[in-house]
């Protein structure tokens, strides 16, 4: 089958692979029908990420209709012809971390755990497509994907949605849903979001959909601020506004009450200098992130706020704001998505009409097309804020 | 997580059994004897050896003196293989500074120098054989005990039932190839060892509680003498059970064995806390999981880099699977 497949760093592309097959006795093949290109895709591409291998296959949105199940699948759950959406994380239902709805954290479905619990302090779940710190497990760009414990983690879809409808519901809605959720949003909260990516745009969504009196996007890519604007949200451009004084000035002098960091690792900064010195940490790796995005999300939260992240980080930070944390009583949440908690409710979002996930698809592309895909989506070019790739 | 195993390994304190050493404290006594008299009056021993005593002979000689009264410092004061292995390396010096005066010897004196050379041949001999002895004797006599943990959701009657059926434990420990019930509380052990070699041992169990403990321990004449225990304790909150498990081995090779295999990448703690990742997914999920980064699912550590994260070919998957 064709897949596309990780080469080194800045390279992917799409070549011949064998086809999956059953492994584990729960195992389900699915042939892929929809699979889109995630903005922590990026962080592989560029090499960010340890433990990516020449002919990885990256990818970790994807649905498709099962074709096979192994013989220890619960026909109940799942069966050969459903129509599925596959969730990023692995989990196994079954650990303390399952159980209590921490899917990404899930405690059995990671191979290579002892080295993510090396990085970590303790591990993490397998992601398809992620790297080999979160399992070596193939990814979904591609026409056919294996997907482990099929019986616990595929959301089935029985309505007529369509898969651009659906397909989201893999990682970056529930991501984005997320982030606003961890702000446990009272009433006449003032939400600021900083990145105006897919999932930035999901956390503004779900932002108002759970009662946020007003949302303010920040981001420096015109287009994006544009589509946020376009949903009646405040933007901030930082590339030529100061953001703390804008802040300030939308909301009164008080702050946000709620942050979210939808950039991670890879944030640019406003200043030259500071994004320099951070960009220079980062390449000699004495720093392995840049978290210029969550330095500012702290700083600017009114204090006994919360500062909810989302964006993906992988190793190590430097001049963390602990002073202006601490001292000001915020509290920090974080985690990556626990898709299997948000499925289904957010499903029922889609179909009540509250949430459209297909507003932020700019570009359609065949998935032989993966690599240009990147390119754009990587340097904002032709508008380009999320990508399906149809196989 | 609380449940993430975490190993530790405990070795015993190196003993001071040196101390007492007959042979370590001879040769201690001895290098002072000798460092003594070359010190003090370094002349009179060089002429004694028949050499001369030339102002460059007695400077080597009273040089040889402090280099034997430091070999005795150590041997008598802190004894350590280390000071015999440097009595060797003095031998050596000492046999190449005699065999030259035997070169360029002008007559007088040369029986006496033959036979030096002759006595720190003998003495040599005897310092290799107390450097390796007792280098060896320290090392293998240095027990490993490993012990690691992981909570696993399920009621202890049930975690216990499974390690219990021990012909299941090769599905999930790394480095087992095989275990046969024998008898009543026997059973025969199979597992590889670094460098591809095998080990085989009989074992009997020592202890039996239902939904407690299980302990064991290799029966005469194992390969690698081991015991081992494991306890399974109801974790709170009800969380499942904590197992609990301490395995005691003779580590053959002893350090060097050891920094071996960990060279290879077969680190003993490492082993065990991903033996008791792997009994936990079995536990809670049915079976070991695989990926195809590590299809094997049980070397997965031992596979870095490992084999792509892309669907393995139908020979590939054939292998793994058999």
């Amino acid at each position: 089958m064709k897949a596309n497949c990780w080469v080194s760093p800045n390279k992917v592309e799409v070549t011949d692979v064998p086809d999956p097959a059953i492994l584990n006795s729960r195992d389900a093949i699915v042939k892929i029908t929809a699979t889109a290109i995630c903005g922590s895709d990026l962080h592989l591409l560029d090499g960010y990420v340890p433990t990516m291998q020449k002919g990885d296959v990256m990818g970790h949105e994807f649905m498709g209709e099962v074709v096979e199940v192994g013989p220890g699948v619960d026909r109940d759950k799942i069966r050969v012809g459903d129509r599925v959406v596959v969730p990023f994380p692995i989990g196994c239902g079954a650990c303390f971390a399952c159980q209590n709805q921490l899917w990404s954290c899930c405690e059995n479905t990671n191979p290579n755990a002892g080295v993510a619990e090396k990085m970590f302090g303790h591990p993490v779940a397998g992601i398809y497509g992620y790297s080999h710190l979160t399992g070596g497990f193939a990814g979904g760009q591609a026409e056919y994907a294996r997907v482990v414990l099929a019986d616990v983690n595929p959301l089935k879809i029985e309505s007529d949605l369509t898969d651009e409808q659906v397909l989201f519901l893999s990682d970056i809605l529930p991501t984005g849903y997320m982030g606003a959720e961890m702000c446990e949003i009272a009433d006449g909260d003032v939400v600021a979001v900083w990145g105006a990516g897919p999932v930035g745009q999901f956390a503004m969504d779900s932002a108002r959909v759970l009662g946020a009196a007003k949302v303010i996007a920040i981001d420096d890519v015109p287009y994006r601020l544009e589509m946020a604007a376009s949903q009646g949200y405040e933007t901030i451009d930082y590339s030529h506004t100061d953001v703390r004084s804008a802040l300030l000035e939308l909301t009164g002098g008080r702050g946000p009450d709620k942050c979210i960091d939808a950039v991670g690792m890879e944030a640019t900064h406003g200043a030259a200098h500071v994004h320099l010195y951070d960009r220079a940490k980062q390449a000699v790796r004495s720093e392995t992130d840049r978290p210029h995005a969550l330095r500012q999300a702290i700083t600017s939260c009114r204090s006994g706020g919360i500062v909810s992240v989302i964006g993906v980080y992988g190793g190590f930070i430097d001049k963390f704001p602990a002073g202006s944390w601490m001292n000001r009583a915020l509290t920090l949440k974080t985690g990556q998505c626990h898709v299997q908690r948000y499925m289904r409710p957010l499903l029922e979002r889609i179909e009540r009409r509250e949430i459209d996930p297909t507003r932020v698809i700019t570009h359609r592309l065949p998935l032989a097309e993966a690599p240009h895909g990147y390119d754009i989506f990587k340097h904002k070019k032709e508008r380009c804020e999320k990508v399906v790739l149809t196989p | 997580m609380t449940s993430s195993p975490e190993a530790t390994v405990r070795r015993a304190a190196p003993g001071s059994s040196l101390r007492q050493d007959p042979l370590t404290r001879g040769l201690g006594v001895a290098s002072a004897a000798l460092g003594l008299p070359q010190v003090t009056r370094p002349a009179d021993f060089a002429r004694s050896l028949g050499v001369g005593d030339a102002p460059r002979h007695r400077a080597v000689t009273e040089l040889v003196g402090v280099r034997e009264l430091a070999a005795a410092a150590g041997l008598l004061g802190r004894p350590h293989p280390a000071w015999l292995w440097g009595r060797v390396c003095g031998d050596a010096m000492d046999i190449s500074l005699v065999a030259r005066a035997l070169r360029h010897h002008d007559g007088r004196g040369l029986r006496r120098t033959v036979l030096t050379m002759a006595g720190l041949v003998v003495i040599t001999a005897v310092d290799v054989y107390a450097a390796v002895t007792r280098t060896i004797r320290k090392e293998t006599a240095t027990p490993m005990e490993l012990t690691s943990t992981t909570t696993v959701t399920r009621p202890p009657e049930e975690v216990y039932a499974f390690w219990r059926q021990l012909d299941r434990l090769p599905t999930f420990m790394a480095h087992l190839e095989e275990v046969r019930v024998t008898g009543p509380g026997r059973s025969h052990w199979r597992a590889s060892a670094p460098f591809g070699q095998d080990v085989e041992w009989d074992a009997e169990t020592t202890d039996d509680v239902p939904a407690q403990r299980i302990a064991w321990r290799s029966v005469d004449g194992a390969d690698v003498p081991n015991s081992g225990e494991v306890r399974f304790v109801p974790a709170p909150g009800g969380r499942g059970t904590e197992v609990h498990v301490t395995l005691s081995y003779e580590m053959p090779g002893g350090a060097l064995g050891k920094a071996a295999a960990k060279y290879f990448g077969e680190e003993p703690s490492q082993q065990l806390d991903d033996d008791l990742r792997r009994f936990k997914q079995v536990l809670e999920t049915g079976e070991v999981i695989r990926s195809d980064g590590a299809p094997r699912g049980k070397q997965a550590r031992e596979e870095f880099p490992q084999h792509p994260a892309r669907p393995l070919t139908d020979e590939e998957r054939k292998e793994v699977l058999a």
